[in-house]
């Protein structure tokens, strides 16, 4: 708390924005680590974990910018919304381990999670799909006349699918109030951008759509943040919507059972170098916004609030087998 | 009482809905100032403005996405397939997105996909098809077949205010052929629920969608050879009244399953299956199916008549039947 009265009046807003991202980054890196590197080897969570690292600033610095009604549809490396918005670290742990405290109640697992409740409607796993679902989301909060918008995240293999394209022209021709935010994080599975796309940046196919569209560096919090409040603004005034390209990396394999060994490693080094997490501390002790001893507290206090979230997940009842046929109609 | 054709119906059905709830809105290729491509939209433009009927790109994949994500929002979207063919472009937003939606996170999906489909209209392979068993045989959708006007309107209604995703076939060839009284006024027909079109004693011809008609004329002509033959109209493939066709098999042990649809994989296999499973002891026969063979739908006029299901077919079936 000494440093905060250190920093000048006029970067106080910045350095308070600068510890919520750096707490909502951090608390993403710590769940996922768990659950990439202890929970699935412990085999306690089964199926697919596809984790966000190295990418935490695009669902970080874009969900800080939203309003509580504006309605999220975020990727499966877009965890920080997910907190940003409410969802639990134990709800979240819930989910990815079949519980009943999980958002989906053991239904469908990892990053398929949403709550109206909390505005965020989940992926499905042809994640372009979501593309046109956004769309009609935001056309509906125009319809209400609404000052809410939609935001809807996607990653760069997303783009190559038909309904990626369809919902982005419907929505352009429709002027609907939606933020689309591209995570480029250069590999879709194993496919590398050049055979993904002959174009150099996603941002290059707004044009076609009559889609503003602009490039970000993803792996800087306070850069994508800015990106986003512009944006935003530009959406939330009825201009239709905006397309922010994030370059970034994926630092890890496809999912947990990929190792990745088509990425060259030199690609992973020069990456590690730009970690959106240790980049925004080096910020923060560079402006003085932060002591060193604040960021471990920081971390120490994460460590307790995941230990704890991991309890409650453990302790979480598993799903009757007697309710399998329930819900999959309203009378049913 | 006035009288309305079967599109006509659908029309006032949905035109009824868009006057009682201001969240109703249609959305689909065309339907606008053009009034759809079959017209049942005409009107809804003028009346109701580009908010509320939105003429979307060629996009069957955007309309269903959209209007999912509409509904998500508090909407109560009518999505319109020009044909029901184009839904193969929308299968992905319907089967995952839409159909798994209540179960897999709890959130109610209440879109109406309406879709002309079938044949006898010389559309060829890809304007006269009948898609419905890709959507019957998923869990989470409702699948609608009226034949006549009266359950055209009624159950439109009943689709527009049901708060799961209904797809909503509408026999294209019934469109301008059916005419009938309906009632002034409000009214809805139920989903999930047969109706006895034609009582009998001696077999129950178990059918839906256009075929219908078909099976009353058969059953008019058999009527004269003094073979008593009931008509049982499904109305909803999905969720299915297995009771309604139980109960008329038990009365007639006899049973003759049609439709225009394919063969293999067709409803007649489940419902001889369900026919099977639960009245078995009371049947006299074994149970008969017509349907269209296992071919894409042809165009010119021999081949289309040789693929659909005739009054001849049903007829020599149904004699057949009744003297097993």
């Amino acid at each position: 708390m000494s440093a905060t009265q250190a920093i000048p009046t006029g970067q106080r807003e910045e350095a308070a924005l600068a510890h919520k991202c750096l707490y909502y980054m951090s608390l993403m890196r710590e769940m996922e680590d768990r659950i990439e590197r202890k929970l699935y080897r412990q085999g306690k969570v089964l199926g697919g974990v596809y984790v966000g690292r190295g990418q935490e600033a695009i669902s970080t610095g874009v969900a800080l910018v939203a309003q509580p009604d504006d309605v999220l549809f975020p990727s499966h490396r877009d965890m920080a919304a997910f907190l940003i918005r409410g969802f639990s670290p134990g709800r979240i742990f819930a989910q990815y381990m079949g519980r009943m405290d999980g958002a989906t109640r053991g239904r469908d697992g990892n990053m398929h999670m949403g709550d109206l409740n909390h505005k965020i409607v989940p992926i499905v796993s042809a994640l372009a799909a979501t593309v046109p679902v956004a769309a009609g989301a935001a056309m509906a909060l125009k319809y209400k006349g609404s000052r809410n918008v939609a935001i809807c995240w996607f990653g760069e293999g997303s783009t190559s699918l038909g309904h990626w394209h369809e919902g982005i022209n419907l929505a352009s021709v429709q002027k609907a109030p939606v933020l689309w935010i591209c995570n480029n994080n250069q590999y879709a599975y194993s496919t590398p951008l050049r055979q993904q796309m002959a174009c150099a940046n996603v941002a290059d196919k707004g044009p076609g759509y009559g889609l503003p569209a602009e490039i970000v560096d993803g792996n800087d919090v306070l850069a994508v943040h800015e990106a986003a409040r512009r944006a935003l603004e530009f959406v939330r005034s009825a201009n239709g919507p905006y397309l922010i390209e994030c370059k970034t990396f994926r630092m890890t394999g496809h999912s947990a059972h990929d190792n990745a060994h088509y990425v060259p490693p030199e690609l992973f080094e020069e990456w590690s170098k730009r970690d959106p997490i240790k980049r925004l501390e080096a910020r923060m002790a560079a402006e003085g916004w932060a002591e060193p001893e604040e960021i471990e507290s920081l971390h120490a206090a994460i460590l307790k609030e995941v230990d704890e979230a991991l309890a409650f997940a453990e302790a979480s009842p598993l799903p009757d087998p007697a309710t399998l046929t329930d819900g999959v109609y309203e009378s049913q | 009482m006035p009288t309305a054709t079967y599109l006509e119906a659908i029309r006032q059905g949905l035109w009824e809905e868009m006057e009682r709830d201001p969240n109703v809105f249609v959305i689909g290729e065309d339907v606008g100032v053009y009034g759809g491509a079959f017209k049942v939209t005409e009107g809804f433009y003028e009346r109701f403005g580009e908010k509320r009927v939105v003429d979307t790109p060629i996009s069957e994949a955007a309309i269903v996405g959209a209007a999912i994500g509409a509904s998500y929002m508090g909407l109560r979207p009518v999505a319109e397939m020009q044909f029901a063919d184009f839904i193969t472009c929308a299968f992905e937003e319907l089967v995952n997105f839409a159909a798994k939606s209540r179960y897999r996170w709890g959130a109610p999906v209440p879109i109406v996909v309406r879709a002309p489909s079938g044949g006898g209209v010389h559309g060829g392979p890809f304007h006269s098809q009948n898609p419905e068993m890709w959507f019957v045989h998923t869990p989470g959708l409702k699948v609608v077949t009226p034949s006549s006007a009266y359950d055209a309107k009624g159950l439109i209604k009943s689709a527009i205010r049901d708060n799961d995703p209904v797809l909503f076939l509408e026999h294209k060839a019934l469109y301008r052929r059916i005419k009938e009284e309906i009632p002034e006024g409000e009214y809805t027909v139920p989903i999930g629920k047969a109706r006895v079109a034609r009582e009998g004693r001696d077999l129950s011809i178990v059918t839906y969608g256009a075929m219908v008609w078909t099976a009353l004329e058969a059953a008019e002509q058999l009527a004269a050879e003094g073979i008593s033959a009931e008509v049982l109209d499904l109305r909803t493939l999905a969720p299915l009244d297995r009771e309604a066709v139980s109960a008329s098999v038990k009365k007639t042990s006899r049973a003759l399953l049609l439709h225009e649809d394919t063969r293999t994989g067709g409803l007649a296999g489940e419902l001889a299956a369900s026919i099977s499973e639960t009245v078995f002891e009371y049947l006299d026969a074994p149970i008969v199916r017509v349907t269209a063979p296992d071919t894409p739908v042809p165009y010119s006029t021999p081949l289309e008549e040789a693929f659909l299901p005739s009054m001849q077919k049903v007829l020599d079936k149904a004699r057949w039947l009744a003297k097993y």
